[in-house]
């Protein structure tokens, strides 16, 4: 106790030097605390947003994954309606699952032929209510941000949506009234128009042909014409009403993506042959479920002999564990400078106290202080900067966080098209909090441990003598 | 404790201590051999240089001789290891110093209760016997004040309840007095007389302070590390 009371008021002995350390440690946990807060900030997000995209996990049958991307209508998971009432009704899936919903991926050629334009796309077929549900899935707070509701309708199979660089190329910008959507220049426009006019057949003629048209026109909204190849190889053509226009995050997929109902992507996929679909979304309540939902779900497959796989939101998005790993990098290369800052901050004042103190170190150990008793000295003294400083730092960071999360700055996440609040977690970020005050703690004692190791040495007489 | 009792409380045979200056070796007691009776006001003696403070820090088990063996009690203290010569220190040896050495961030009345501290002494003890002491030394009206809040005096007073507050066998005063006006010093010497009287310790002072050489039960002067006279009975007053 009373080393802890000669301890606490000696590090307010000579003030200017305490403040400065105290000031070190407190804007170093400051600044490790805010960083950290803004990086799970950022997983939250991009979890947020893979989740709402992909759900936490996606049933595909076995080898789609790996294989099958590029000819899904090979890869459909057979009588997949089945398939997704066991997940549905299983009753610990059900308690944990948010939404369980089928996807249909699909690629081919879309056509706007009243400007003679087209080019491949890749999309997919969702059902929009599911879509919709998956969109509200927040479990963090990061606020909205991935998919936009879509507008469609389950029961409207006509309806779709795609990237605004897509419609671009496509030359529908003055048609869907989109601000910042160039027409083409004079020399593409007559480019694309001579290579229109040397296609024998324009896909708007191959969905006259088709036996079976599905989408209903609306005389408001353009439409384009969609290419694809069956199952069995031949090919399909639907019509689609293009009901919204989203930005997508990447250029590629903004150039190349479309949207729609399921039932439309099965029809182009399947044609009139039986309507399978490429995976099963399983989106949880909770991220924490993630380990019993994985072994239910396995376990179901194994019971029923179901071949399929499961992929989680890390797999499906690969960015995700990408950016999680890029700022996980930074944020330790900052903790480590922070550190060694903090480090040679409480040495050096330690040392200069322990010059200081010769004398009283001196007398201590005439009075029969041992060396060990002198060595904890400067230890507690070292541990208690780092207390007090940490402490302080914690205190920083949360009236940092709060004036962040009481402005009005936003940015945009890696993997999103639009901006976002910025915002700092704080709260419920226990772990961070507990390792960055005990990391400086630790940082703070070791760095007293030379000066402190320096002290127990001396001896008596030198000590004493020392003016 | 018995008052001018017998028995030796520090002997010293043929004790040589010997620094070393980078590689030149500097004799500063060259073979001294004397005893310290219990229970007296014992100096020693000698001009600046002599070996006065180098002869008390072997005494006060703060230094260790080059060869020779100081004794405190029956202990010889040469074979003790490090950690038990400081719990040796904490429980028989008292100090006071020329320059007062008191722990700046503690009051006086936790200056005086530091050694207890070190020896665990029970709290309630602690307090009886450290608010005793102050008001032994006449500072009982100032034990919450830190030492630069104290004068000269004063501050001498706090070091002389902090050394005699856990009954040592012996008090070692390195120039008590050198760092005090002459009214002041002598007040200080009164009071460790009286203390020394009051809890029949023994004071073993390193002086060249003829006022304090005046008290003086015996002494022994060293001139150039060695023992060139050893009186008894000097006291004048």
């Amino acid at each position: 106790m009373l080393t802890l009371k000669i301890a606490f008021r000696n590090i307010f002995r000579n003030t200017r030097r305490s403040v400065t350390t105290l000031s070190t440690i407190a804007v170093g946990a400051a600044a490790v605390l805010v960083f950290g807060a803004y990086i799970t900030y950022i997983e939250y997000g991009v979890q947020t947003g893979a989740v709402q995209r992909t759900g936490h996990f996606q049933v595909f049958r076995n080898g789609y994954f790996t294989f099958g991307t590029a000819a899904p209508a090979s890869w459909g998971i057979d009588n997949y309606g089945s398939v997704l009432r066991l997940i549905q009704e299983d009753p610990v899936l059900k308690s944990i699952s948010a939404v369980v919903t089928p996807v249909q991926s699909l690629s081919g050629i879309v056509g706007n032929f009243d400007n003679n334009t087209s080019k491949t796309f890749f999309g997919t077929g969702f059902v929009p209510s599911a879509r919709d549900r998956m969109k509200q899935w927040n479990e963090y707070g990061t606020g909205s941000q991935g998919l936009k509701r879509s507008g469609l309708k389950d029961s409207d199979l006509s309806r779709g949506i795609t990237g605004a660089g897509l419609v671009r190329i496509l030359g529908l910008c003055d048609r869907l009234h989109l601000d910042n959507c160039p027409i083409p220049p004079p020399a593409a426009e007559s480019a694309v128009t001579a290579a229109a006019a040397v296609s024998p057949v324009d896909l708007g003629e191959l969905a006259k042909r088709d036996a079976s048209p599905i989408s209903l026109r609306s005389d408001s909204d353009p439409t384009v014409d969609l290419l694809a190849a069956t199952a069995g190889g031949a090919p399909n053509v639907v019509t689609l009403q293009i009901a919204r226009v989203e930005l997508q995050p990447l250029k590629e997929l903004d150039d190349n993506y479309i949207g729609m109902n399921i039932g439309l992507a099965q029809n182009l996929v399947y044609g009139r042959g039986e309507h399978k679909a490429s995976g099963i979304v399983v989106q949880l309540r909770r991220t924490e479920d993630m380990k019993t939902a994985r072994a239910r779900l396995l376990s179901l497959f194994k019971e029923h002999g179901l071949d399929l796989e499961l992929r989680d939101f890390t797999e499906l998005n690969p960015q995700y564990n990408q950016i999680i790993g890029l700022f996980g990098s930074i944020f330790s290369f900052i903790s480590a400078i922070i550190a060694i800052v903090v480090l040679f901050t409480v040495t050096n004042a330690m040392g200069m106290s322990v010059i200081e103190r010769t004398g009283e170190i001196g007398t201590s150990r005439a009075m029969g202080v041992r060396r060990q008793g002198i060595r904890k000295q400067f230890l507690i003294e070292g541990s208690l900067l780092g207390v007090i400083g940490a402490t302080v730092g914690v205190a920083m960071a949360y009236v940092v966080a709060y004036a962040v999360n009481h402005s009005t700055l936003t940015w945009t996440p890696p993997g999103q098209a639009a901006p976002v609040p910025l915002r700092l977690y704080m709260t419920g970020a226990y772990s961070l909090l507990t390792l960055t005050w005990t990391g400086l703690l630790v940082v703070s004692a070791l760095a007293a441990l030379i000066p402190a190791n320096r002290a127990a040495r001396m001896t008596v007489v030198d000590a004493l003598r020392h003016v | 404790m018995e008052k001018n009792g017998n028995g030796l409380v520090v002997r010293l045979s043929n004790v040589v201590k010997t620094y070393q200056t980078g590689s030149v070796e500097v004799p500063a007691i060259k073979g001294i051999s004397f005893e310290i009776p219990r229970q007296r006001f014992s100096m020693i003696v000698g001009p600046s240089g002599s070996g006065k403070t180098t002869l008390l820090n072997l005494i006060g088990c703060i230094d260790k001789p080059t060869s020779g063996s100081v004794a405190v009690g029956q202990q010889d203290t040469g074979a003790l290891s490090d950690n038990e010569i400081s719990d040796f220190r904490a429980q028989r040896v008292g100090f006071i110093f020329q320059n007062f050495s008191l722990i700046p961030v503690l009051s006086a009345w936790e200056n005086v209760e530091y050694p207890l501290m070190l020896l665990g002494v029970a709290p309630q003890i602690r307090r009886d016997r450290t608010t005793r002491m102050l008001e032994a030394v006449g500072l009982a009206g100032q034990h919450r004040q830190r030492p630069n809040e104290l004068s000269g005096g004063q501050k001498q007073r706090v070091a002389i309840a902090r050394a005699l507050v856990k009954g040592p066998d012996f008090v070692l005063a390195d120039e008590p007095t050198a760092n005090l006006d002459s009214q002041t010093g002598a007040a200080i010497i009164d009071l460790m007389r009286r203390m020394q009287e009051e809890y029949a310790t023994t004071f073993i002072f390193s002086t060249h302070d003829p006022h304090l050489m005046s008290h003086a039960d015996q002494t022994f002067t060293i001139r150039d590390g060695q023992l060139v006279d050893h009186a008894t009975g000097v006291r004048s007053c």
